[in-house]
């Protein structure tokens, strides 16, 4: 079994209010180093057998149809994921 | 005139939506999220609410519900100069229509992060849609606001050409409520047959259920009940 990862965020010109609302709360935390926080998305698609170039094409075509909205996000990963990561 | 009104699961307003209808005098036709029969319709009002729990973004899945390829099918591409059925969605159904790309832009949070619901000014920009007709070149109207992801954006090229082409339908006045770029609340296709607003119309369309306007206390306001009647009238001539 294998498993496509997909990760999407906002585009940069586009606000962010709960990673806005993620970043006042890490300064009231003390974590005042970080300056700003973006917050996206990511969804693990399972499949039958191996991650195969054609399963990520297939899910390159799912970003793009329903997964991301390209009017406001960007797809930025499309990859298998590493063998014996955690579910 | 027939105009049907589709219920999604989760939607909330198609039942004052259909009720707006039949004020205006037209006769509202229930349509299902899951039939992709239009069932003969005039025009479609995707109401407000919200549809398949709004999971993954608001209206992406409902986006792909039967009846929507349906009404994408009908109501043509945005760009198109041929007119095609007549659209109306509202604030969830605003949500769906960007999601099919049958409007530019999207709906993202509000950029305050609360839930706004009030009584919202608004000025008619564009009357000569299929859903603003009966409306005054630049009337104010006040309807009712009520959305968690109401802001609308774009990108600056898609922002410039909407106002470039007059298809600003409708903007915020008395300052913006969810942080929608150039105070957007509704915007067209080209051929303003198809038209997008995250106020409620529906809600402001009968005296003594509206926003409050009268100076004596009495809800008297029904300035939403035009977007009914406006559909109404048939082709435009503009």
């Amino acid at each position: 079994m294998g498993r496509v990862v997909i990760d999407v965020m906002f585009k940069p010109e586009i606000l962010d209010p709960q990673g806005k609302a993620v970043a006042g709360a890490l300064a009231r935390l003390g974590f005042t180093e970080f300056t700003a926080a973006r917050q996206g998305k990511r969804f693990e698609l399972q499949v039958d057998g191996e991650v195969t170039e054609e399963v990520l094409d297939r899910a390159r075509e799912a970003a793009a149809t329903l997964l991301g909205n390209p009017v406001i996000e960007d797809v930025v990963r499309v990859a298998a994921a590493p063998e014996g990561d955690a579910q | 005139m027939r105009i049907g009104v589709v219920t999604f699961p989760g939607s909330l307003d198609e039942v004052d939506a259909a009720r707006a209808v039949r004020l205006a005098g037209g006769e509202a036709v229930a349509l299902w999220h899951g039939d992709d029969d239009l069932h003969g319709v005039d025009a479609v009002v995707l109401p407000g609410g919200f549809s398949y729990g709004d999971y993954l973004r608001c209206g992406a899945i409902a986006r792909f519900a039967p009846v929507m390829r349906s009404v994408i099918r009908w109501a043509g591409p945005p760009e198109s100069a041929s007119p095609g059925l007549p659209v109306l969605g509202i604030c969830n159904g605003f949500q769906v229509l960007c999601e099919s790309h049958l409007l530019p832009g999207a709906l993202v949070r509000n950029d305050h992060r609360k839930f706004v619901c009030r009584d919202q000014r608004l000025r008619i920009e564009r009357n000569n849609t299929r859903w603003t007709s009966r409306y005054g070149d630049g009337e104010e109207i006040v309807v009712p606001l009520k959305n968690g992801e109401g802001g609308f954006v774009a990108d600056v090229p898609t922002l410039d050409h909407l106002e470039s082409e007059g298809r600003v339908v409708a903007r915020y006045l008395g300052g913006n409520p969810n942080g929608s770029y150039r105070d957007i609340a509704g915007v067209s296709n080209a051929t303003g047959t198809v038209v997008g607003l995250m106020p409620h119309p529906e809600h402001a369309v009968e005296e003594g259920f509206g926003p409050d306007r009268d100076a004596a206390g009495r809800l008297t306001n029904t300035d939403g009940l035009r977007f009914f009647t406006s559909v109404l009238e048939g082709v435009l001539t503009a």
